[in-house]
């Protein structure tokens, strides 16, 4: 039983890593005031740029470079977005869903050209997990905090450091005000657009990342589509974690918990539809927005033009 | 349809081809030859005509007509997809149940099955706004997920072929079939619903005061409110509802008129082309029904160029993605997207 519970907290955690992810870049721009529903497509865009960075180079250098270029095509996705609801100011909602579009289109095109029309399996370098020692022998929870790829690490430097970054220094500050005041923000001497591109950026580099620990810290392939809706729990994510970093981390292990049920499901012998676990991080979705939404205090120029 | 938005349509269009073509040279296709594998498989025959590209348009203009209502409506309902599936799965199971009961009225029974059902599920998101504020670009997408899994369960379980071999459910059988309207070619009865939905579309928005609250409702939600005339929060629960009904008819036709079975990818994103399909028309119903056509045979026309230019279908999703960033930079879409209260909803 303590076996069951250990992986399943385990896979917790692992599940949890690229919500998180992307859920802490998007908690980012929705400060500046800008809701990123492209997120979705920026994790696509991410997950095929780790496939074409980590073929670049065999072994640990092909991971690091995967990661990279993931980071890279989510940026890139996330300037699409930007060129018309920041640039442009256009509609968000609707910009994000034509980059989301633009993304899984473009990522499929290009992954049935490079790689043929059926799309071969193909197998990736992967980024084990890393074991720190001694901290991954605690019972139970060591595995799970402490035996992980290096990309769930990242988040335990991301989380403290956002939180320090957003309430403690002047651009954190800056990007506060122009999500709750941008007239205010721009007496203070603060340009809001400038602000609010660097912020979409950093939300879609995050979700680059998101997305090539789907490729290389889980799956170790790439399938078209495999964002499945993760842009859209993320955000769901941010609403819940109350746009706060550490809310936001305590809010995606939920999602990954929810996620890993069906092992503990498993492991105890209970049959169950298979289906009804893949569907259940959607409903908790829907569960998690009701009983938040009402209260939660959004940043007050989101989505604002 | 008056003519300066034609003339931007137009424009819009001609700038989307330019960026089909430059993305098939970019990617080392020949886009003389996948260009005109498109136009035969979309307009080179009556086949193509009828069976292929009007057949493919059936379930784009009426999701493209809920997605359009929604949105005249101030709701971003993007959850055409779900509301599609969890019709056609609701037509299926009557079809099923009732053709022998029911004889000919198998098939309208069928529908109207579709029809409550896609509202139904609709109004789960439209619940979620109205009790709880959630935003219901999140809640349907959601349901669009919830849906596709319950379809995958559903025909590998109640609704599975008796021999349990494939993840499908039984044949409809032939009184719970839309009649061919056609003859010696696949385009059904469906065809005509979805265009007549269209013109009575436009004309509830056009001519009854039910269309005009909905607009007033869409435009602007605290004006409509103050004039005392409209209830917004109602209206715009019945948009939801409306627009629900409308895909889940599409899911409904397209089991009853082309495929006589469920299947988990019964849609290959027929509500997501469908946000493409009403923003491209501007959201007005009787030019959704022509961007409809018009999708149906870029659609129609994307298969052949698989089939014969070896050019990846998915990449049409990129010209409907380029078309919907083509006409928000035409307009920002400032008239289409009022729904000002929703802005301060948390998500």
């Amino acid at each position: 039983m303590s076996d069951a519970l250990a992986a399943f907290l385990e896979a917790t955690v692992r599940t949890a890593t690229p919500l998180a992810l992307a859920a802490l870049g998007e908690s980012v721009t929705e400060r500046a005031g800008v809701i990123n529903i492209g997120l979705e497509g920026a994790i696509m865009a991410g997950a095929f740029g780790a496939l074409v960075g980590a073929g670049l180079a065999p072994g640990a250098g092909g991971a690091l470079l995967g990661f990279a270029v993931g980071a890279l095509a989510g940026l890139l996705a996330a300037a699409l977005f930007a060129a018309f609801a920041v640039g442009l100011r256009a509609d968000q909602i609707i910009t994000g869903t034509a980059v989301t579009l633009a993304s899984l289109g473009l990522t499929g095109t290009l992954y049935r050209t490079l790689y043929g029309e059926t799309g071969a399996a193909l197998t990736l370098p992967t980024t084990p997990p890393a074991p720190i020692p001694g901290l991954s022998a605690i019972p139970l929870l060591g595995r799970a905090l402490f035996a992980q790829p290096p990309a769930t690490y990242l988040l335990y430097l991301l989380v403290p450091a956002l939180a320090w970054w957003s309430s403690r220094t002047h651009a954190g500050l800056a990007l506060r005000a122009v999500g709750e005041r941008p007239d205010a923000a721009v007496a203070a001497g603060i340009r809001p657009r400038r602000v609010q591109l660097a912020a979409t950026l950093f939300g879609g580099a995050l979700g680059g990342l998101a997305g090539a620990t789907l490729v290389l810290a889980q799956a170790g392939t790439f399938a078209e589509g495999m964002s499945a809706g993760r842009g859209f729990i993320a955000i769901a994510i941010v609403v819940l974690g109350r746009w706060h970093p550490v809310g936001v981390a305590a809010a995606a292990l939920l999602f990954g918990a929810a996620s890993a049920l069906q092992y503990l499901f498993q492991a105890m012998g209970w049959q169950l539809p298979y289906q009804l676990f893949l569907a259940l991080p959607y409903l908790l979705t829907l569960v998690v927005l009701a009983s938040v939404s009402g209260r939660a205090a959004a940043p007050a120029a989101l989505g604002q033009r | 349809m008056p003519l300066r938005p034609l003339a931007v349509g137009a424009a819009t269009l001609l700038l989307a081809a330019g960026g089909l073509v430059l993305l098939l040279a970019a990617t080392g296709h020949d886009a003389a030859g996948a260009l005109s594998a498109l136009w035969a498989g979309a307009a080179g025959s009556r086949y193509a005509l009828l069976s292929a590209t009007l057949v493919r348009a059936t379930p784009l203009i009426l999701a493209g007509l809920a997605v359009a209502i929604a949105f005249r409506a101030g709701i971003l309902n993007v959850g055409a997809e779900g509301q599609l599936l969890a019709g056609g799965a609701a037509a299926t199971a009557v079809g099923l149940a009732g053709a022998p009961i029911l004889g000919i009225l198998a098939a309208p029974a069928a529908l109207i099955a579709g029809v409550a059902a896609g509202a139904a599920w609709a109004g789960i998101a439209a619940l979620l706004r109205r009790r709880f504020g959630v935003l219901e670009v999140i809640s349907t997408i959601m349901l669009n997920f919830v849906a596709l899994h319950a379809a995958g369960w559903l025909v590998r379980g109640p609704l599975q072929e008796p021999q349990r071999i494939y993840p499908q459910s039984p044949s409809l059988p032939d009184a719970a079939r839309l009649p061919i309207l056609v003859p010696e070619s696949r385009l059904h009865v469906g065809f005509a619903l979805a265009v007549l939905a269209g013109v009575a579309l436009w004309a509830l928005l056009r001519f009854t005061a039910a269309g005009f609250r909905l607009r007033a409702a869409g435009l602007n939600p605290a004006a409509a409110a103050s004039a005392g005339l409209i209830a917004v929060p109602a209206v715009t629960t019945g948009a939801f509802l409306l627009s629900g009904a409308l895909a889940g008819l599409a899911g409904a036709v397209e089991v009853t008129g082309v495929t006589y079975a469920l299947y988990e990818n019964l849609s290959p994103g027929y509500g997501y082309t469908a946000i493409a399909v009403a923003l491209l028309a501007r959201l007005h119903p009787l030019s959704v029904v022509v961007a409809g056509i018009g999708f149906g045979a870029l659609e129609a026309g994307a298969g052949a160029m698989q089939r014969d230019a070896g050019v990846p279908a998915v990449v049409v999703t990129v010209v409907e993605a380029l078309l919907i960033l083509l006409v928000l930079a035409a307009d920002r879409l400032r008239d289409v997207r009022p729904a000002a209260p929703a802005r301060e909803r948390a998500a």
